[in-house]
Order: structure tokens, then C-alpha cells, then sequence
């Protein structure tokens, strides 16, 4: 019986001879499906998802209402805006779904090449059936998930660029399955691997050829599919994984929805709105029948029933005079608002992109909106979570000195000696002194050996320039996954070491004397972050077997011998101090005994089918003990541009900031103060791991019981530090009754301080730290920025995830919702951008809400003067254009062009920001003032012309007004003060702003020209109606 | 401690090298540099200063007192109830005396004495009280079309083939289709009202009422037509019947004028025309001022207004009532209008009283303050 969590493939569906008869395992297809509907299903499934929407919800069961019982408004008032958002938006999605289907196809229809009982044949991509031996060419992409049988290159490996998967350009090697027959049509094997599951960096198998032959294989005989094959002629692989389960689809998903603090209140709003909406409709419907009740007044002489409303149940006569009255007042939540604020959000979004002070001259490109949902959380940041390397600091890297045996040596003078070393002030004050050369070379040999850079080479045309690290001098360019080793191999070659490249298995150096030794690589112990240290164990010319380790100085100080630890180690936290990245180098003699025990382990390990990972991990920890220390690195990240003024800005915004990084304290404390982030008048407040050794020898209590210290000196500025440990005790201690009250603790003293710094992160405590954030008391607005793919979960989680378009691929940037080229743009993001789209999208909602209220309160007055017998006030014209004609350009427009205070202005005072923080404009006082004018203006409306139609002769020639007239002149006050309203409210008057504001009221009195000819009021214009009544409809 | 970085300096970076990504795909996305995109258009940003807001405040001031007040002097008005609810009232015997079969009309006189005359053109007017004009079952039982001359809403087979408004139900046929249909034109006001002149030597003078110019001209012309074809009402009305409520067809409403018959009828015009409150008023007629301009058009004295009783109102408590009102170029007398005209206009006055006063105690320390800022 087989396991359920592995899948068996047959190369080429050839099965064993030896093992029993085949049974086709059953794998989907691979064809790959991406979009959401079909010709057939569109129709009623677009209806379907866009009902969901509780908004659209409504205004459809208030449709069918007028539909279906006797309202005083017709169905199209209703009707037409709501089929007209639908339709928009099905437009809209059913063209984005035909993208996707052309897209697909694309993919779908492409023609390869399939082995098939030794012929070649074409196919189309999605008749690709797991098992099947595929054929690639140069830069073709991957049709499905391969694993790699055969290359046309040498040394049995191929170079792929993932760029299209995750972004990262450069030019990864991937490795053929070891030691199998070159004759693919003979070849009979079984593959056994994991059930497909999204993450691209993992990938266990195993290979074997009918029993007799077990290979392992990892990501690195992985083909993905969507990646693109380069700098090899053509490839043969076996597919393993098809269609919708391959990785890429797997990893395709979208997003989580993100929603705005301005959508919540909305959503409140409209809740208030709709008690009003129902307590109006109770009112009416009660008063009405209190009224009727009364002698002569249901039903008088002049005003009979019909026999068929006689018959009418009594209940249900009152159930849909509720409703009658529900449909009436309905106006008051306008599906318009819906659509205005959807279209000002994604209008407005366009002043991002378009902003050409996010242009970025370097990299030839301005800022990005992954959404417009979120425009205006981007002015209500209350914390800022961001990374340090690549975002705070270029992750630009630079070789600036090395320690040898304790003794510095900084780089001066590029190439003059040989040996090109100029020593500086030692630290034990030994001057002018030099560690012994047998040390040098050692040191810098373990440079140019432990690292898995490799030469680009001259062939690569350019299209693949890695992280664009060529080196000016000799045009040889070196490609890594990280930049520190670039630095570290070309700081090597300053001091006359040369890497030259990988040759089957061997790698080789040009030493100083320009002679090119050979060392054959017999291992390479991954870099992780757990580990913080990689190594390589390569066997010399003369057969000497060594080990090469490097990695930060707490990994490697414990597993080498404290006398050499002490020499360097002041060297370390100097360096660290002024903010450079350091790593210690360290190595170790292999003997032929201990090398075989370490081989048969990491063979062992390699060829595990569960819990792999654990296993090397064991081994490796096991392999670099008892090493000695030779030297360490200081390699400089400089900060990013304006890096400090940013941040200070922010603080002065009211915003607090928060370092997360992967890297170690002293040297994220350092870019802390270049930042200014921290001050010097800043106490800072360590609770890392050291501060909690030096506690427990002191005192064995709690460390959260220690110190109790006043906070009460307000002017103090606290920084707190905190590292990965000590923050994995916080917040994953034992579930007791603890662990909450520590967390909520600690969430208590980071929230006095200014600034904590978080250091020695794993990816998922960013995220862990972001979350608690998130969801303290008050529920405060969180904002992401990272560049890298350790910061996509962080950037994920917050409420606002900014990308910065870095050298570490493009992860960040396709998961983040705002994309920037560099750190100082999030300057005039926050502060010009985010606090204009705020104020701007806080009066669009409040001013849709007044300008509602105010239209339709005299409505509900007039129930009071017309026997509650749901008589419109308004025209229904009126009613339906109301929203979409007369009063929505206006506000559309002041909400996407409205600077209340100038750009400029917003971003020299910071303090402005706080000004909006916390959601200032949409709390319910402001809310209540919007809702206390609309009552006012209303009633002003209403009673105003009440009492002006006391005498409603209003002409010269006594000739008196009816009730269609009476809403007319309500309707065209209303419409005049609303927009007069909206004039007073613009500061920033620009000609966009004059053309529809005196437009639509222009409009506004043609239309009522045509319409009704209430302008005719005080004007002697009878001639003019003359000409036109002829071609409308006339009610008035 | 901490090193001093400088942002600004060259990074050493190799523009030749950053180009990745694609280079066919690379095109110039730098944005565009127009002032739209850079919300940097020109605008015009409004200060409010003590130059522009105090000036406002007494030119509106100024300007609205006066109006209040010549809306609330100018302009009189008589209003009369006659609906006899009293029993000493004159017309207590004719309201109990109701009946809509009634062939007999009741008559009623009611004396009253105007303490100023009415100088120019006078209008009279009929007001009813507690009469929702305006409910909804009413205002829609109406059918437009036919009151715009369309001859098939007449005719009696096309009607029972429900082609004809149903929104007249249940005044909309009764053997026949009814001309004009529906519960607005069956409740058409139907009491006559006339107006003598006693002059002090006891003589009774008709004065002449004149019923041309009361409707809208819109409505004369536009919305109500009679049906063509045919210039005599009689035969374009056969077939049909009159509103149950009504003592004559439509097309003898005005045995005086014939051009004032059928749905052109100035009275019918004006009560179809709903009012928009239940206690409204609706011009009756117009008193013509005198040609030689010499004596008022209704001097001071006594006066008798002579009622025949048709209409009833006391089922639902309703009041009757007979206006006499002079019109401004405002409309007829409101003392509201000028009421909140004053209102208004003292109120910017005051305020502009204050803030000058605050301008002038505090503004001349910083003379460029703003007042709002």
C-alpha cells in the first residue's frame, strides 16, 4: 500500500519490467485555467458574485419591491442606476476574464516537443501528461514542473532565470539526475515525489531506476514551470507536475482582500442610515393609520376607493405601505455613493502613479498601485514596520575591512603592491603589525572558496546581469543570491585573490602570485537563517580535505576556540557598531575518518523522503564544530537615500517606527542612530537574549519583573530592542495563564517607546509583530515597507504593504498594495498623497450622506401634509437624476482635486498628519455635524416653502402653484445649496472645479427648463416655453 | 558613535548594469510632467479677509431689511369663511341642507366692509380647508391623455379594452366612459360666488368678475385641448358621460362664453391643477382695475357676497373661504416672505456689526491677520 501524501511517476509511461502491470495513475491535465468564467456560466455567475455585495443586495430587493407592490416611484428610478453599476461592472470583469482566457490560451496552445516511443513529436502544451519526456530549447519557458534528465551541456547541468516566478532575473543552476543512462528512449524508471504543494523552494523525491537504483532529488533537479531556460541549447525532462498542480499555479492565488478603516465606517454609516430609513417608514406607516382612524378622513367623499384596495387585507395593506414607504425614502442610501466612491478610488490612484517625484532615474521607474482600495489608509499610518537591509540601507554592499588573526587591515590603495595591504591601527596597538601570510592567504583563500557565487559568463549576451554586480575592472561579473558574498569575493580579489570560476566540480583560484590552484568541492552546506552560517568542505590539490564556515559571529564564535573568539571579537562589535555587516570566517582540517563520516551523513540525509530538512540540519550542526577562527569581514550597506529625513518625518507625523531585521543587534542599532531614529538623548531598553543571562545571573526572576521604572518623565524618549529569541519566548511561551498578560505586556512598553527595534527576525515573526500591532486596542493602522521576499508575509499582514523596488527580485513588489522605487518617496506618500486622499475621501462620504439627508427629509415632511399617503415631493426625474446628474460631478471632482493645504505645505509640517490621524474626519462627531446640517437644511427646505406657499399665488398674475411646483422649488433650493455647499467647502479652486460646478447647475436649470419650466418663476418667458412645451411631456 | 552618513553621495553604481529585466520591455515610463498629472493646475484659493466677508454681510444686510420690508406693508388681503359651521352664520342653512341630487340650489349672502380700498387689479380667490388635493389616491386619478384631446380615451369599446387610464378607478366609466375621468375633475369646486358694491345710499352694484387669465397659460394652451374634429362639444362628447358628481357635461360648463367650454375651461383648468397643501386656495376670478385709474378698483364701504351653496365640505370638517388679495411683483401678500427677508438681512447686519467691531479692536495689531485661519 502506498502512501497517500507521495505520488509514483512512470518516465516516459514505461513501467518496471519487475513490478506488477501498470496502472496508469490518473494526474489532471495540463492545462491551466486562470480564468473565472465561461461563456455559459458568465451570465449568472457574474449576477451571482455581484448580489453578494450586500449594497448592490439591497437596492435589487428594493427594486423588486417597486416591482412588485404599488409604489409611489417607478421602478426605473431604482432600477436604472442599479442595472447601470451592474452592467458597468460586469463589462468590466467579463473583459478582464477575456484577458485571462486569451492568456491561457496562449499558454495552452503552445506547440512542444514530446518524446514519444523514441519519435519527436508537437504537441500542444496542454496535452503534456505526467510522465511524459519533454523537450526544451533555449529560452523557452518550462511547460509544466520537469525534473531534469538530460542537458546538452557538459558538466549536466542547465541555467534557468526565474523572473517571470518570483522576480529574481538572475540565472540559477540546476542539476540533472546523477548517474543515469544517457539513452532516454531505454530508460525505465520511477519517479517518487511529494503531492504537489506550493512552495517553490521545496521539492523531495526520489529517483529510482526499477529497485536497483535510488537517486534523491531536490529543487535543485526541479524545473518550474513558467521559468525560462537559458544558456543551454536544449533539455529533456520527465514531467511530474501538470496543469493546475504545478507549483506556479499553486503559487497563483489571490490576494487577500484588504479594506479600509473609511470602508468600515461607511458600512457604519450606512447602518445608522438604514435605522433612519426604517424608523421613517414605522413612523409614516403608524401615523398613517392614527389618521385614517379619525372620521372622514380615510376615505371622503371626493376621494373614493376602488373596490379592489377595499378588499385588501388590512395587514398586508400596512405591510406594503411600509414598504411603499421604504421605497420612497429609499434615495437616502444611494447606490450613486457606491459607484462615486469606487471611481474616485480608482481615479485617484492614477495621482500615484503618475506623480513624477517617484520617478527613480536609475531604474527608470515610478511608483505602482497594486490597489486603489487602499488610498487613504495611506494618511492614517499609525505604524511603520520596516526592514532594514535593502530598505533603510541600499543593499548596496561593499568590502570595507577585514580582520586577520586580530589584526585589522583596511583597504586603501587599489592594486599598487602585490600584496596589497595597508595596515592600520591594530587594536591591541600592535602597530604596523601583520598576521603571519600563511594566515592571510588562509583567510583570504576561505573568502574565494566558501561562498556559491558563480562567474558569469562572457556568453551570457547581457541578458542576464544578475544583480548587476560587474565588476568595472575586469568585466567579470559574479552572480549570487546575496550580495554580501559578491562583496566579500570581490574584496578578496582586491587583496590579489582571484575566484575564477566553477569547472565540473572544481573550483579555481588565481593567487597572488597568479598561479591558478584547483580545489575540488565536495559539499556545500546551505545557507539558512536558522543556522545564520553556510559552509564548504572542498578537498585540496595535495588531498587535504577542509572545511570553510562563515557566518555571523554568534553561530560561529560558540563552535570555535574561545582564545581566538577574544581577539577578534572587539573587532566584531567595533565594526558592528559603525553600522557594517560582519562575518566571521572560520575553518577546519577534515580527516579522511571524520570526512567519510560527515559524507555517508549528508548522502544519507540528502536521499531522506520525510523531514529531510531536519535531518541535514543535524548533520550539518554535527560537521562544523571544532573549528578554528581565522579572521572576520565588515562590509558596508549604505543608507538609503534621504533615509534619515524620511524617517524623522514620519516621527514628526506622529507615526511610530519599527525596525524588523534579519540582522544582528549592534549593527541594526547603528543604522538606528544613522536613521535617527534613535537619538542620543534616547534611553534604549535592551531585552534580548544577553540582557536576559546577565539578569538571571543577578537575580532569578522574571525578566518582565525587573526593573520598576518611573515612565512618568514625559519628555524621555524610549527606544526598545528586542531580538528573535527573546521575542519567540513573549510571544510562543508555554500556553499558561501567562503568556497573554506577557504579551499584552510587552505590547504595552513598545507602544511608550518611539522606536523598537526588532533584530534577528525570522520572516513569520515580522508578520507575528505586525499582527499583535494590528490587532492591539484602538486597532491602530499598520504599514509595511520591505523589499525583499523575507518581507512579503510582514507586508502581507499590515494594513498597507509598500514594496520597495530593490535588488532582492520582485517579491515585495508583486505582493505589496503600493510599489516605490526608494525609501524617500514614502515621505510624500504618506504625507502629501495619503493625507489628500484621506481628507478628500472623508468629505466624499460625509457629503454624500448630508446632501442624501437633506433630499430626503422634506419628502418625509410632506407625508405630514398629504395624508401619509406616500406622494412623492419630487418629480421622479428628480428623483432618479438627482444623484447621478446633478449633484455627483461636483463632488467628484473636488474629491479628486481638492488640496485643502497645499502639497507642498503638507510635506514641510509634518505635524499636519496628525491633524487626520485616527480616522479623525469620519468619527461620529463629524459625523453627527454632517447629519445635524442635513436635518437643518432640510427642514429649512421644507417649512420654508411651506410657509411660503401659504399664499401660493407667487406671480404678478395671481395665478397660483400646485404640488408638483411645491417640490420643484424645494428640489431646485436643494439643489442650489448643495452645490454652493460643496463651493464653500473647495479650497483649491481650479478650473476643472468652476467648469462642473457651475455646469451641473447650468444643467441643472435646463434640464428643469425642459423638464418642468419652474425657471419661468420670475421670468417672462412664455415665448420660450411656448417653443418647447411642445416636444416634452408637461406635469406642472 | 554614531557614523555620519552621506545620503546624498554617488553610490557607485553602474547605470549600464541596472537595465534588467527585459530590455525589449523597457520602455520610458517616466511620467508625464503637465500639471494635471501632477495635481499641480493652477487654482484659485479663496481667503476669507475682513475686506471681503464685512462688506458681504451689510450689502445683504442692506439690502434685505428694505425688501422684508415692503413685502410686509405693501399688499392686502380679505379672507372670508362662509362655510356656515355657526348657526348664526348665513350660510348655516344651506351647509345642512346638502344633497348631490339637489336641483335646487341654495343661495346665501354674506356681508362684509372693506376698511381700505383695493387699488389696482384684485384677484379673488376660493379657499379650501382640510381638502387633501394632494394625497396620492387622488392626485393620480387623473388621465392626462384625455385631457389633452386624445379622442380614444372617450370612446367606450376601447376603454372596457383597458386601453384607457386605469388610474381613474373608480371614476372612470359608468355605462359610459366619463369625460373628464377621474376623482379630481368628479370633486370640481362648484359654488358660484358674486360680488355687490352697496353704495351708501343702499343701492346693490354687481361688480364684474372677470374669469379669463386665471389658468396657467401652459395648461390653456398645452396640457388641456379639447378633442379636434369637430367644433361642436356636443357631438365630440356624445358617448360619453358626465363626472356622477357634476350637474352639467363638460361641454356646458360656461353657458356664457362657448370658447371656455370643454377641458379648456379656465375653472376646470385651475382645479386640476392639485394644490399642494390641504389647505390651499385657488383664483376664482379677477377683478379688473377701472379704466381712468381714478377711483380704486374696490373702495372702502360695504359689500355683499352672494353664495350659491353647492359645494360640501363639512363631511370632513373642511372650511370655505372667499379672498380678496392684491398682488406685488413678489406675488400676493405673504408675511412670511418678508419676515424672513428681515430675519436674514438683520442678522448679517449684526454680524457684520460684531466683526467689525472685533476687526477694529484686534485687527490693527497684525494687519495682515486673516480673519479665518
Amino acid at each position: 500500500s502506498r502512501k497517500v501524501d507521495s505520488r509514483t511517476i512512470y518516465v516516459g509511461h514505461r513501467p518496471c519490467p519487475t513490478t506488477e502491470a501498470l496502472i496508469p495513475p490518473k494526474f489532471c491535465d495540463n492545462r491551466i485555467v486562470s480564468s473565472k468564467y465561461t461563456v455559459w456560466n458568465f451570465l449568472p455567475k457574474n449576477l451571482f458574485e455581484q448580489f453578494r455585495r450586500i449594497a448592490n443586495f439591497y437596492f435589487l430587493i428594493i427594486f423588486l419591491v417597486q416591482v412588485i407592490v404599488d409604489t409611489p416611484t417607478s421602478p426605473v428610478t431604482s432600477g436604472l442606476p442599479l442595472f447601470f453599476v451592474i452592467t458597468v461592472t460586469a463589462i468590466k470583469q467579463g473583459y478582464e476574464d477575456w484577458l485571462r482566457h486569451k492568456a491561457d490560451n496562449e499558454v495552452n496552445k503552445y506547440l512542444v516537443t514530446v518524446l514519444e516511443d523514441g519519435r519527436r513529436a508537437r504537441k500542444e502544451s496542454e496535452k503534456i501528461k505526467v510522465g511524459d519526456v519533454v523537450e526544451v530549447v533555449e529560452d523557452e519557458t518550462f511547460p509544466c514542473d520537469l525534473i531534469l534528465l538530460q542537458s546538452s551541456r557538459e558538466d549536466e547541468t542547465c541555467f534557468v532565470t526565474t523572473a517571470s516566478l518570483d522576480g529574481e532575473s538572475n540565472h540559477k543552476t540546476h542539476y540533472t539526475v546523477p548517474d543515469t543512462e544517457k539513452n532516454l528512449e531505454s530508460l525505465s524508471a520511477t519517479i517518487e515525489c511529494e503531492q504537489p504543494q506550493p512552495d517553490l523552494y521545496k521539492f523531495v523525491t526520489v529517483f529510482s531506476r526499477c529497485v536497483v537504483f535510488f537517486r534523491s532529488l531536490g529543487p535543485e533537479n526541479l524545473l518550474l514551470k513558467g521559468a525560462t531556460l537559458k544558456n543551454t541549447q536544449k533539455i529533456y525532462g520527465v514531467a511530474v507536475y501538470s496543469g493546475m498542480e504545478t507549483k506556479m499555479a499553486l503559487n497563483y492565488q489571490g490576494k487577500s482582500q484588504k479594506r479600509s478603516a473609511v470602508e468600515k465606517s461607511i458600512n457604519a454609516f450606512l447602518l445608522v442610515y438604514l435605522c433612519i430609513l426604517v424608523s421613517k417608514a414605522l413612523v409614516c406607516t403608524t401615523l398613517k393609520y392614527v389618521w385614517q382612524s379619525r372620521p372622514g378622513q380615510d376615505e371622503p367623499w371626493y376621494n373614493q376607493k376602488t373596490q379592489k384596495e377595499k378588499d385588501t387585507n388590512l395587514y398586508l395593506k400596512m405591510f406594503t405601505d411600509f414598504l411603499s414607504f421604504m421605497v420612497l425614502f429609499n434615495f437616502i442610501i444611494p447606490v450613486s455613493m457606491y459607484v462615486t466612491v469606487e471611481m474616485q478610488k480608482f481615479l485617484g490612484s492614477f495621482f500615484i502613479s503618475w506623480d513624477k517625484d517617484f520617478f527613480d532615474p536609475e531604474i527608470q521607474e515610478g511608483a505602482l498601485v497594486n490597489t486603489s482600495d487602499l488610498n487613504e489608509e495611506l494618511g492614517q499610518v499609525e505604524y511603520v514596520f520596516t526592514d532594514k537591509t535593502g530598505t533603510l540601507t541600499q543593499n548596496n554592499m561593499e568590502f570595507i575591512e577585514c580582520c586577520i588573526d586580530g589584526f585589522q587591515y583596511k583597504y586603501a590603495d587599489s592594486g599598487t603592491e602585490l600584496d596589497g595591504f595597508c595596515v592600520t591601527d591594530g587594536p591591541v596597538s600592535m602597530l604596523q603589525q601583520k598576521a603571519g601570510r600563511e594566515k592571510e592567504e588562509l583567510f583570504l583563500r576561505a573568502l574565494c572558496l566558501c561562498h556559491t557565487v558563480q562567474v558569469k559568463e562572457a556568453t551570457g549576451q547581457g541578458d542576464g546581469v544578475g544583480d548587476g554586480m560587474i565588476h568595472p575592472a575586469d568585466l567579470r561579473g559574479f552572480i549570487a543570491s546575496s550580495p554580501d558574498e559578491v562583496a566579500l569575493v570581490k574584496g578578496a580579489m582586491k587583496y590579489g585573490f582571484k575566484f575564477l570560476g566553477m569547472e565540473s566540480k572544481n573550483m579555481r583560484v588565481m593567487n597572488r602570485n597568479n598561479d591558478v590552484e584547483t580545489y575540488e568541492l565536495l559539499h556545500v552546506l546551505n545557507f539558512d537563517p536558522v543556522r545564520r552560517r553556510m559552509s564548504v568542505i572542498v578537498r585540496t590539490k595535495s588531498g587535504d580535505t577542509m572545511l570553510f564556515c562563515k557566518g555571523a559571529d554568534s553561530s560561529i564564535f560558540p563552535r570555535v576556540r574561545q582564545e581566538e573568539v577574544d581577539r577578534i571579537r572587539m573587532h566584531v562589535e567595533r565594526n558592528a557598531t559603525e553600522g557594517y555587516r560582519t562575518l566571521c570566517v572560520a575553518y577546519k582540517l577534515l580527516s579522511s575518518e571524520e570526512y567519510d563520516q560527515a559524507d555517508t551523513g549528508l548522502r544519507e540525509a540528502k536521499l531522506a523522503l520525510q523531514d529531510r530538512e531536519e535531518k541535514l540540519m543535524a548533520v550539518y550542526n554535527q560537521v562544523e564544530t571544532g573549528m578554528s577562527l581565522i579572521g572576520a569581514t565588515a562590509v558596508e550597506d549604505r543608507l538609503q537615500e534621504e533615509a534619515a529625513e524620511t524617517m524623522e518625518a514620519l516621527q514628526g507625523a506622529g507615526m511610530k517606527v519599527w525596525v524588523l531585521t534579519g540582522d544582528k543587534m549592534e549593527t541594526a542599532k547603528s543604522t538606528c542612530y544613522a536613521c535617527r531614529l534613535f537619538q542620543r538623548s534616547t534611553e534604549l531598553l535592551e531585552l534580548t537574549v544577553r540582557t536576559l543571562h546577565s539578569w538571571a545571573k543577578s537575580k532569578p526572576v522574571s525578566a518582565f519583573s525587573v526593573p520598576p521604572r518611573s515612565w512618568s518623565s514625559a519628555n524621555q524618549d524610549y527606544g526598545f530592542i528586542i531580538d528573535g529569541a527573546t521575542l519567540s519566548l513573549v510571544l510562543n511561551s508555554s500556553p499558561d495563564s501567562n503568556s497573554s498578560c506577557y504579551k499584552s505586556l510587552f505590547l504595552q512598553i513598545c507602544q511608550n517607546c518611539t522606536t523598537v527595534l526588532c533584530c534577528r527576525m525570522a520572516p513569520l515573526q515580522k508578520a507575528q509583530i505586525v499582527k499583535m500591532v494590528k490587532n492591539s486596542k484602538g486597532s491602530p493602522i499598520t504599514l509595511s515597507i520591505g523589499d525583499g521576499a523575507n518581507d512579503v508575509s510582514m507586508i502581507l499582514e499590515a494594513h498597507v504593504g509598500i514594496g520597495i523596488k530593490g535588488r532582492e527580485g520582485r517579491q515585495a513588489v508583486r505582493n505589496s498594495d503600493y510599489a516605490i522605487p526608494k525609501l524617500k518617496h514614502l515621505k510624500k506618500l504618506l504625507l502629501g498623497h495619503g493625507h489628500l486622499y484621506y481628507v478628500r475621501i472623508a468629505h466624499l462620504v460625509q457629503y454624500f450622506f448630508y446632501k442624501n439627508l437633506c433630499f430626503i427629509l422634506p419628502q418625509f415632511l410632506y407625508q405630514f401634509f398629504c395624508g401619509y399617503s406616500q406622494q412623492p415631493l419630487y418629480d421622479a426625474a428628480y428623483l432618479t437624476m438627482y444623484n447621478i446628474c446633478f449633484t455627483s460631478m461636483p463632488i467628484l471632482a473636488n474629491s479628486l482635486l481638492e488640496q485643502h493645504i497645499c502639497m507642498e505645505v503638507l510635506m514641510d509640517n509634518a505635524a499636519l498628519y496628525r491633524d487626520v490621524a485616527k480616522n479623525a474626519m469620519l468619527r461620529w462627531g463629524p459625523f453627527l455635524y454632517w447629519t445635524l446640517l442635513g436635518v437643518y437644511q432640510g427642514l429649512l427646505f421644507f417649512f420654508g416653502v411651506r410657509f411660503l406657499f401659504s399664499n401660493p399665488a407667487l406671480q404678478d398674475n395671481g395665478q397660483v402653484f400646485g404640488n408638483w411646483s411645491y417640490g420643484t422649488i424645494v428640489f431646485t433650493v436643494l439643489v442650489f445649496t448643495v452645490t454652493l455647499k460643496l463651493a464653500m467647502d473647495t479650497r483649491h479652486w481650479t478650473w476643472i472645479n468652476h467648469f462642473v460646478i457651475w455646469g451641473s447647475l447650468a444643467f441643472y436649470m435646463f434640464f428643469s427648463f425642459f423638464w418642468g419650466g419652474i425657471i419661468c418663476l420670475t421670468v417672462k418667458c412664455a415665448w420660450l416655453y411656448k417653443s418647447f412645451i411642445y416636444t416634452t411631456g408637461q406635469k406642472f | 558613535m554614531a557614523p555620519s552618513y552621506n545620503a546624498k553621495e554617488e553610490d557607485g553604481h553602474q547605470p549600464g548594469a541596472t537595465g534588467h529585466g527585459g530590455a525589449g520591455t523597457m520602455t520610458n515610463k517616466k511620467p508625464d510632467n503637465t500639471a494635471f498629472k501632477q495635481q499641480r493646475l493652477p487654482a484659485w484659493q479663496p481667503i476669507l479677509t475682513a475686506g471681503t466677508v464685512l462688506p458681504a454681510f451689510f450689502v445683504i444686510g442692506l439690502i434685505f431689511i428694505p425688501i422684508g420690508f415692503i413685502l410686509i406693508v405693501y399688499g392686502l388681503t380679505l379672507l372670508i369663511d362662509y362655510t356656515g359651521v355657526d348657526m348664526s352664520s348665513p350660510c348655516y342653512n344651506c351647509s345642512q341642507s346638502y344633497s348631490w341630487n339637489n336641483t335646487q340650489s341654495c343661495t346665501c349672502s354674506v356681508h362684509f366692509s372693506l376698511d381700505q380700498p383695493f387699488e389696482s387689479n384684485v384677484f379673488m380667490y376660493y379657499g379650501l380647508s382640510n381638502f387633501y388635493q394632494n394625497h396620492r389616491r387622488y392626485v393620480k386619478s387623473r388621465d392626462d391623455s384625455q385631457l389633452n384631446g386624445d379622442k380614444t380615451s372617450l370612446q367606450y369599446h376601447i376603454c372596457t379594452l383597458n386601453r384607457c387610464s386605469k388610474e381613474c378607478e373608480p371614476y372612470r366609466s359608468s355605462d359610459k366612459p366619463i369625460a373628464p375621468c377621474g376623482a379630481i375633475a368628479n370633486s370640481l369646486f362648484n359654488d358660484t360666488l358674486e360680488l355687490y358694491y352697496i353704495d351708501p345710499n343702499g343701492s346693490r352694484t354687481a361688480i364684474p368678475l372677470v374669469k379669463k387669465g386665471i389658468a396657467w397659460w401652459t395648461d390653456k394652451h398645452v396640457k388641456f385641448r379639447n378633442p379636434s374634429g369637430n367644433n361642436n362639444l356636443t357631438v365630440v362628447f356624445q358617448g360619453t358621460s358626465k363626472p356622477v358628481n357634476w350637474r352639467k357635461p363638460v361641454f356646458e360648463l360656461d353657458p356664457l362664453d362657448s370658447d371656455n367650454n370643454g377641458f379648456i375651461n379656465e375653472d376646470f383648468i385651475v382645479w386640476m391643477r392639485t394644490a399642494a397643501l390641504p389647505t390651499f386656495r385657488k383664483l376664482y376670478c379677477i377683478i379688473q382695475k377701472k379704466p381712468n385709474n381714478m377711483t380704486p378698483t374696490l373702495p372702502r364701504g360695504e359689500y355683499i357676497l352672494e353664495v350659491t351653496y353647492n359645494y360640501p365640505v363639512r363631511s370632513f370638517d373642511g372650511r370655505k373661504r372667499m379672498i380678496l388679495s392684491t398682488i406685488s411683483w413678489m406675488g400676493g401678500k405673504n408675511p412670511f416672505l418678508g419676515i424672513a427677508y428681515i430675519t436674514v438681512g438683520s442678522v448679517c447686519f449684526c454680524l457684520g456689526l460684531v466683526l467689525l467691531s472685533i476687526h477694529y479692536r484686534y485687527g490693527k495689531r497684525n494687519n495682515s491677520a486673516e480673519i479665518s485661519s
